[in-house]
């Protein structure tokens, strides 16, 4: 039998999926295992229930001086700028890419700007961010929005013109204006691309907030886990940035079902 | 005076004639088939009709209005494929049919469930109410097709155009859409233009045959001239008795 027509049945499939995970869990233990028989106080690699009772207390326990659980304000600090910076950047970038692709006008007047604008790398732009916006929470989404917004314009603009020319005649046919067009034929066809669009740039935004916070900040996941890097607490970083990894999973997770929710005529596409 | 008349059409792209010298008179509620080879400029005069795009020469006008410039409420159209909305449901898109042309696309309250109730009687007249909650996409291509034309002819339109609308449909189902639109057609007398490979479907569905093709063609370069319509062809009646009455008016004569 070919190869290309081997299909794992189900306990298979689910063997197979979980065994990367392992393997890498398993890799790591032994590796943390070796360096701490020779070095007990060693940093670099804490052994897995070092990293779980790290774990247990960040989530549990407050900080000694304020009393609050850090760990949660971080993520809630985060998750709001995150939120708040794709929120702007979807709608923003919905808009443009209607205007830019159903109007011939706007194609010509803007769609060269946005792909010029899109090459300009966006952490270059953090200092003047920092230096117009100052320090707070603004230029920190600023810096997302920049970040994702050029693409998100183009990929739906790119959607739109994508949609079928016939599609659009047939609803003129029907005596739909411009607007009703836009509305109720462009706008709902490409919202399960937006979605997707939205999944594509989580990863960038989270790129981008996590740079933001690094450089500029007094609470956050990014400001948590550069600041503990200073004291070589591995144990924190890494639970951080497996907490990190699991929300943009489950982001990306909820976006693909509400995709499939919402959208069940699109279900093919995707 | 006829109800769509054509004049002296030409359309070219760049420096390509597509087509050349169209001159058609036809009257309401005529049937109108259009044949040809491919490349000779069928789905063009369609678009024209259709207002799709405008011609480079010459007029089309339709019930004494002025030339259209853009596609709209007076001509229907159903294409080979992408004739539906694939986001609605088989219900909705007959009730686009006539709520596309409000300012928001959309009937509210009463209006709303009176569209829909119509909506619903349309659907049982094509046979399509069994389906009414469904997305197009889970439709066979016959039944795709038979709601693309339902949702152009609740838009009333003066005349309705069909791009090779059966092109992609097996012959089964083929018979069953030609019985469909001869019975829609005896309801509603729209006039209706129809562009087709298939001869056979071109004579047994239309009053007037209409054949496109090139008349001059150049050995060395095809693309020098555009194509026109070489027959008239009367096909009522299997295209029996009015064939030698009509012969000389129709006939195209190369000037």
């Amino acid at each position: 039998m070919r190869f290309i027509n081997i299909i794992p049945t189900r306990p298979l499939a689910v063997f197979l999926a979980i065994l990367p995970f392992a393997l890498v869990f398993i890799a790591y233990s032994i590796g943390s295992e070796i360096r701490l028989t020779e070095n007990p106080s060693d940093k670099l690699l804490p052994a897995p229930s070092t990293i779980w009772d790290t774990a247990v207390r960040l989530v549990s326990e407050g900080d000694r001086r304020t009393g609050r659980i850090l760990f949660w304000h971080d993520t809630w600090a985060s998750l709001k700028r995150l939120a708040l910076g794709i929120g702007i950047s979807a709608s923003v970038g919905l808009l443009f890419g209607l205007l830019i692709g159903l109007l011939p006008l706007m194609r010509s007047f803007l769609a060269q700007f946005v792909a010029v604008l899109s090459m300009i790398p966006p952490l270059a732009l953090l200092p003047i961010l920092f230096i117009v916006f100052g320090l707070g929470e603004l230029s920190k989404v600023v810096l997302i929005v920049i970040g994702t917004l050029p693409f998100l314009i183009r990929d739906l603009s790119q959607r739109v013109i994508e949609v079928p020319k016939e599609l659009l005649v047939k609803a003129q046919t029907l005596g739909a204006s411009s607007w009703v067009i836009a509305v109720r034929v462009a706008l709902p066809q490409i919202m399960p691309r937006l979605i997707q669009a939205v999944r594509l740039s989580l990863g960038p935004a989270w790129l981008f907030l996590i740079a933001a916070e690094a450089i500029a900040s007094d609470l956050g996941l990014g400001y948590r886990i550069f600041l503990v890097r200073r004291y070589l607490a591995m144990d924190v970083i890494l639970t951080y940035v497996i907490w990190i990894t699991i929300i943009a999973f489950l982001m990306d997770w909820a976006l693909r079902r509400a995709s499939a929710k919402f959208f069940p005529w699109a279900e093919e596409g995707l | 005076m006829s109800f769509v008349t054509v004049k002296g059409v030409f359309q070219t792209y760049g420096n390509r004639p597509i087509i050349e010298r169209i001159n058609v008179d036809v009257d309401e509620g005529e049937f109108i088939s259009i044949v040809g080879a491919s490349g000779c400029g069928k789905s063009t005069f369609l678009r024209l009709l259709l207002a799709q795009e405008r011609p480079s020469r010459g007029e089309i006008s339709i019930a004494g209005a002025p030339p259209a410039k853009e596609p709209g409420l007076d001509r229907g159209i159903v294409f080979q494929r992408y004739s539906v909305f694939p986001h609605m449901t088989v219900r909705e898109n007959i009730v686009a049919g006539e709520s596309f042309r409000r300012g928001w696309g959309r009937f509210w309250g009463a209006e709303r469930r009176a569209a829909l109730a119509r909506a619903d009687d349309t659907l049982a007249r094509i046979g399509l109410d069994h389906v009414a909650d469904q997305y197009p996409a889970t439709l066979s291509g016959g039944m795709q097709q038979r709601l693309a034309i339902g949702q152009a002819l609740v838009a009333r339109p003066r005349v309705l155009l069909l791009d090779e609308p059966f092109g992609a449909l097996d012959p089964g189902t083929r018979l069953a859409m030609h019985d469909f639109l001869t019975d829609l057609r005896g309801e509603t007398g729209m006039t209706v233009f129809m562009v087709t490979h298939d001869l056979e479907e071109a004579f047994k569905l239309g009053d007037r045959v209409l054949v496109f093709d090139k008349p001059r063609w150049d050995p060395q370069d095809p693309n020098l001239n555009g194509a026109t319509i070489t027959y008239d062809f009367d096909a009522r009646d299997g295209g029996i008795p009015f064939q030698t009455l009509k012969e000389e008016t129709h006939v195209f004569h190369p000037a």
